[in-house]
């Protein structure tokens, strides 16, 4: 079921920037054609773009916020999260956690 | 004269000619229409409708540019779940089944889950799954839920402190079943408010209603006053409620949200009354017929779910399981049926996301 429904229409989340449009959407409310115009102006490409692997593979590992093979010193999980929180201008609530927790 | 390989709402394969197919589709679309009050869909979409079930291909997808979200229920029960659950019976950690939804599955939101999937027994293990949460939040990076069904019916006799109504319907005590279903929405919106602020102070993004008014109208205002609790409790949380089927159950019959009675709303206004509660996203649901044909099932789940996108002031990620949003009522759904509803879904009924 999950793979039938990537395959025919989903972004692939951080095989592209699904996750960063699913943010969007979730924090802000926007609709999907919104919250993709959001992103790919934030991310300077077309909202065709953001959902292409070819080009957001390697953009991502640039921009460091998290890719799906294991890259050693790529950051993922809080780390990505932080640089996703300044790419997109939103607030995630873990790192907000993990900011309270390390602050002394 | 031609005929195509389609699926009845049981998953069997049929052939059927394209006159039938589009009569299938004008009866589907015509009992949302009449059932909910909702227009028909447009020419153009009857023909959209047509083509995608007409495709030769074995697999459809959105033209590029059309991608929307992929968002989740169950969490890792998917693959820990037993058939119940559609589970595949493999007992992976659940921080090894969210990244590899992440990482291998395509996935653009995920979620924690409690092998029995609803509120109440989140409870007495709340530390645990906060725990897990914590943990499970260092290292995904896609928006991570907690989910759970609201679940209503775990308050009534036997399992819960409260009369069950369909036993006191049965013997005729009419009011004592309907005491019954207002004091268990009462206790569904506590526990809610006990268990979801908890599960966001340890980093989850935001929190999953799903299956939403599963017991009915008692069990759908229960979930509405406790999302409204959450949204106070936590004002930046994302919230995604999603519901059960297409119309609430009035098993109580009366009971109102805000002034209004719940019973037999369909989804173009359930999505007004997830919005006031506080949802950020809403997941309209709409049964399948299983003796009815894929066509049959996909104009009448498109024609609920336009009309609730359009009404919808926040995005709706429509339910498409197996026996919802058009897609057969089989566990293992056939993908020829599932991205074909996928389709139409997205570039006829317009949602968010699935």
């Amino acid at each position: 079921m999950a793979v039938s429904h990537f395959m025919a229409s989903g972004m692939g989340g951080i095989r592209s920037a699904g996750d960063l449009v699913a943010r969007m959407q979730f924090s802000k409310n926007m609709k999907n054609d919104k919250a993709k115009e959001y992103v790919a102006k934030k991310l300077g490409l077309s909202t065709i773009e953001i959902a292409d692997e070819h080009i957001m593979r390697e953009l991502r590992e640039e921009l460091k916020i998290g890719v799906v093979t294991g890259v050693p010193g790529a950051p993922r999980g809080i780390a990505a999260k932080m640089n996703i929180e300044r790419l997109i201008d939103t607030k995630i609530n873990s790192c907000e956690i993990f900011r309270g927790l390390t602050k002394r | 004269m031609t005929q195509f390989y389609t699926r009845m709402g049981d998953g069997k394969r049929v052939t059927l000619t394209k006159e039938q197919i589009l009569n299938d589709i004008q009866a589907g679309m015509a009992d949302a229409a009449d059932m909910a009050g909702v227009p028909d869909l447009t020419a153009n979409d009857i023909e959209m409708l047509f083509e995608i079930i007409s495709n030769k291909n074995r697999i459809v997808g959105v033209e590029p540019g059309n991608e929307v979200i992929v968002s989740y229920d169950i969490g890792q029960l998917d693959f820990t779940g037993d058939n119940g659950n559609s589970g595949n019976g493999v007992d992976v950690g659940r921080m090894e089944a969210a990244l590899l939804h992440e990482r291998a599955l395509g996935a653009d939101t995920f979620e924690l889950a409690h092998a029995d999937y609803s509120i109440k027994p989140v409870k007495p293990v709340i530390a645990c799954e906060m725990q897990a949460m914590e943990e499970i939040q260092n290292e995904i990076v896609i928006p991570y839920f907690y989910g759970a069904m609201p679940n209503a019916g775990l308050y009534y006799a036997p399992d819960g402190p409260y009369g069950n109504p369909a036993d006191l319907m049965r013997e005729f005590r009419i009011e004592e079943a309907m005491k019954a279903a207002e004091l268990t929405a009462e206790h569904l919106a506590k526990d809610i408010e006990y268990v979801a602020p908890k599960l966001v102070a340890a980093g989850a993004d935001g929190f999953n209603f799903d299956t939403t008014a599963s017991a009915g109208d008692a069990d759908f205002v229960g979930t509405l006053y406790g999302v409204e609790a959450l949204r106070k409790a936590c004002p930046e949380t994302y919230i995604m409620l999603g519901m059960a089927g297409e119309s609430v159950m009035g098993i109580h019959g009366s009971i109102e949200y805000r002034g209004e009675a719940v019973a037999g709303k369909y989804p173009h206004q359930q999505v007004k009354m997830a919005e006031k509660a506080g949802a950020n996203v809403f997941g309209p649901v709409v049964n399948t017929n299983t003796s009815k044909s894929l066509a049959w099932n996909m104009a009448r789940s498109v024609t609920f779910v336009k009309e609730c996108v359009k009404a919808a002031s926040i995005p709706c990620h429509v339910n498409m399981g197996m026996g919802v949003g058009g897609i057969p009522m089989w566990e293992t759904a056939p993908i020829d049926a599932v991205t074909r509803c996928n389709k139409a879904m997205v570039e006829v009924a317009k949602v968010d996301g699935v």
